[in-house]
């Protein structure tokens, strides 16, 4: 017979509020096999983790429950607890009382009914739990950083700066991410390249860092640890190792139909092109779609024209396989489109610009080369108009319904920086709310009122008319109640921000979970912020949710000091929740096998006496270090040979059965 | 049988509901339905398990058994599964068992299959609160209870 001690957390008036923990207590200590039960205000507590270490010597306890808040939160602690007095972790087990009952429950008699046969479960499962001792395995030291924007990069730079090796996946030719496009930086207004270049070159450059640009992760193995990961390294059609970087082929490409992607399709490049000047590695890349040698066979000009004799049109995808111990989520955010917001003439009239357009068209490197002129005529505009929450916080389902969380602050940066170059031009800006929750924010944008004399205007834009060469907007200023009809040249929206579009698909890929908006979901949100609910990938920048540059870089730092930690580890410590094969029951029918998704199980052949005979028999045998701990297989065996640790088909049944008491 | 009486009766019908719940997304849903402090009768009682797909059909038979009235799976919406692939499986089996359930007289009403995601708090409220209403309305579970058990 065990020895249990249960011990029952009020957790202040959290559980004792809807719970009466007394009686909980005193049910259980008449349940079979309790020897000892207690209530105490705060279990995870140092007197109460001494109360349990105390009680486990006094009254030589065999199994431990503690019926408290979920599993999720403290179960490790409890492990911890029963492990330094001398107990195997695996034999404490935690009836959560909190989340599933306290907290949901009004009425205290229900609610006290409930947590006595939560309790009594997990009494009756404690009772099967059998010590469990935890293998090890190795740690890869080397990290992947998946993205190149400055929260990938900067992740990436920490890492190696504690002595790690890490790659860089990104998506696209060159690394810089957004932060590249901008054009200053509110609320200092940095300009923008200045802070992130020197950055990128000492990604480019350290020595422990490796650049996979213009290349995808293409599949994703193995656990914490041991991750196993195929990067496919689209073919570039250019020899990085003999290219210069001189640029004559971008210049000379006789194809110019392709919109920019790093100036917001505002001007348009070559099928052979370099992003942009910064670019990093500053190797061109043939965009194959748009390449006239590719569609036709025929042109081949950069070829001819390479001085290093560079361009290679047979260049293939390569697909490099690595092992790493972290991985780190860093791919960033997009603007949504904006084809169901017709009332703005976005995409219909060529001065409805968005704000990432802007920059590029405020920027010195930008196509206008920053000249501060509008797309349709290249005349100067005097009246701007910014339009804040194109999309955000929209619940009709047309746009997002969260918070960007930039858009106030860049949208006052940009009405700053156009009334301080130029004071003729006038600007106002349409908005919900100004939320400026930030060091400095709101400073800042009083200065763009009161300073730079920004109109700002609470209420949202109806419609956009073009009329001649003007924009008419109209609006709702909320706070008279009047309608505001502004003649403007340019007008700004401030489009929402979005998770990646295949954002989903790298979560299925890692096996992480994204939220309803397809925003990777952290582990805990206030005290795991940056991890992942997978051990071993940890999350950085917005990826995981709209943020600014500061914000993004220090939970880049965040990321890779969770990675760092990681890698520093000698050994991890497995999960002992594994399957194990009964071998007198098992038949050899491997229908276990097929169904693993970890190929963890295999053939084995055993030899046996049989009534003084020695025979073979084939049975299947599980690799501890390849099960996860799934029991997907113990449902798929027909014999039940299969079991899985801490989970016992005895013990589930014993589940049920306490709860059905 | 006078309606009041009939009204009386239902009232006093305290469904138990027995809710395998996957660690990683529904029982991760269910902890966020506590800490969100969405309400859901206490009739239900949720058992960890690791996967959803660890969930033997025995268990489900075990819980009419012992005279639970409703019986519940969750687990991580189809291609988000933790573990790949557990919940095609678990998808695949409960189609079978319903239709056994089905087969032998209990409804299938009863016995709900869903995915519910860590980020899902009020889907698993709302899971929970439909599953009652509709066993409120079946009344107690008599086919499979063994009458030796009592509740």
């Amino acid at each position: 017979m065990q020895r249990i001690g249960v011990f029952v957390c009020w957790c202040g008036s959290n559980i004792a509020g809807t719970v009466d923990v007394a009686q909980v207590a005193q049910s259980a200590a008449a349940m079979p096999g309790v020897v000892y039960a207690k209530d105490y205000q705060y279990m995870c507590s140092e007197v109460g983790q001494n109360m349990i270490k105390q009680a486990i010597a006094e009254h030589g306890l065999t199994r431990v429950v503690v019926a408290s808040c979920s599993p999720r939160m403290h179960e490790s602690t409890f492990r911890k607890t029963a492990a330094a007095a001398g107990l195997n972790p695996y034999l404490v087990e935690v009836a959560n009382i909190r989340e599933h009952c306290a907290w949901i429950h009004k009425d205290k008699a229900e609610g006290t009914k409930k947590a006595i046969a939560l309790t009594r479960a997990a009494v009756a499962k404690a009772t099967l739990n059998a010590p469990l001792v935890a293998g090890e395995s190795g740690v890869e030291k080397r990290a992947l950083v998946i993205g190149g924007g400055i929260a990938g990069l900067q992740t990436a730079l920490d890492i190696a700066d504690a002595g790690y090796a890490v790659d860089i996946v990104e998506k696209s030719p060159s690394i810089g991410g957004k932060m590249a496009q901008i054009d200053k930086t509110f609320p200092t207004l940095d300009c923008s390249a200045c802070i992130l270049t020197p950055k990128m070159v000492d990604a480019a450059t350290h020595e422990n860092i490796t650049l996979y640009t213009y290349s995808e992760v293409e599949s994703v193995s193995g656990f914490v640890g041991n991750f196993e990961v195929a990067i496919r390294q689209k073919a570039r059609s250019v020899d990085a190792k003999k290219c210069s970087g001189c640029g004559l082929c971008a210049e000379k490409c006789p194809s110019r139909k392709a919109k920019s992607e790093f100036d917001e399709g505002l001007r348009t490049r070559g099928a052979i092109y370099i992003p942009f000047p910064q670019a990093i590695p500053n190797v061109p890349v043939i965009d194959r779609d748009e390449c006239t040698y590719f569609k036709t066979g025929k042109c081949g000009l950069c070829s001819k024209i390479c001085p290093a004799s560079a361009v290679s049109f047979e260049q293939a995808d390569e697909v490099i396989t690595q092992r790493y111990g972290a991985i780190v989520v860093a791919t960033g955010f997009d603007m949504i489109e904006l084809d169901k917001f017709g009332e703005y003439q976005y995409g219909q009239h060529p001065d409805v610009i968005t704000s990432l357009e802007f920059e590029r068209l405020t920027n010195a490197a930008g196509p206008t080369g920053g000249k501060f002129v509008r797309p349709s005529d290249h005349k100067k505009p005097k009246k701007v108009v910014f339009v804040q929450c194109v999309g955000s916080r929209d619940t009709s389902g047309r746009g997002k319904p969260y918070c960007s969380k930039i858009c106030c602050m860049y949208t006052a940066k940009h009405a700053m920086l156009i009334r301080d170059k130029y004071p003729d031009v006038e600007a106002s800006v349409f908005y919900i709310d100004v939320r400026t929750p930030g060091k400095n924010f709101d400073e800042f944008q009083r200065r763009a009122v009161e300073e730079y004399g920004v109109q700002y205007i609470k209420g949202m834009v109806g419609k956009i008319f073009p009329e001649q060469d003007k924009l008419m907007v109209h609006g709702v200023d909320a706070l008279s109640g009047e309608t505001v009809v502004i003649d403007a040249d340019l007008v700004v929206l401030a489009s929402a921000t979005k998770a990646k579009d295949d954002a989903e698909a790298l979560g299925r890929m890692l096996s992480i979970s994204t939220d309803t908006h397809d925003f990777f979901t952290e582990a805990h949100p206030k005290l795991r912020p940056v991890e992942s609910h997978t051990a071993g990938i940890f999350l950085a920048g917005a990826c995981q949710g709209p943020k600014d540059i500061p914000e993004t870089v220090s939970q880049a730092g965040a990321a890779a000091a969770k990675a760092i930690g990681l890698l520093s580890k000698k050994k991890l410590v497995t999960n002992p929740c594994v399957t194990t094969v009964n071998e007198a029951l098992c038949s050899g029918c491997l229908a276990c096998e097929k169904i693993c998704p970890y190929g963890a199980i295999a053939a084995k052949t055993i030899e046996l006496t049989n009534n003084g005979v020695k025979e073979t028999r084939v049975v299947a045998a599980v690799n501890e270090a390849l099960c996860q701990g799934c029991g997907g297989c113990t449902v798929a065996c027909r014999a039940g040979a299969i079991d899985l640790k801490g989970f016992t088909n005895r013990q589930i049944m014993a589940e049920v059965d306490a709860i059905c008491f | 049988m006078l309606l009041e009486e009939k009204t009386s009766q239902e009232q006093a019908f305290e469904p138990l509901i027995v809710a395998f719940c996957c660690n990683w997304c529904s029982y991760a849903g269910a902890d966020l339905a506590g800490t969100s402090r969405l309400q859901y009768p206490a009739n239900v009682k949720i058992i960890k398990v690791p996967c959803s797909c660890r969930v033997n059909p025995n268990f489900v038979l075990r819980a009419f058994q012992k005279g639970a009235d409703g019986v519940v799976i969750a687990g991580c919406h189809p291609g988000d599964c933790h573990y790949s692939t557990g919940n095609y499986f678990t998808r695949r089996r409960f189609t079978l068992l319903m239709n056994m359930l089905d087969f032998i007289g209990i409804e299938k009403e009863r016995f709900t299959v869903d995915w519910i995601s860590a980020a899902e708090g009020s889907k698993f409220a709302a899971v929970m609160n439909g599953v009652l209403e509709k066993v409120h309305k079946l009344g107690p579970n008599r086919k499979m209870r063994d009458k030796r058990w009592k509740r």
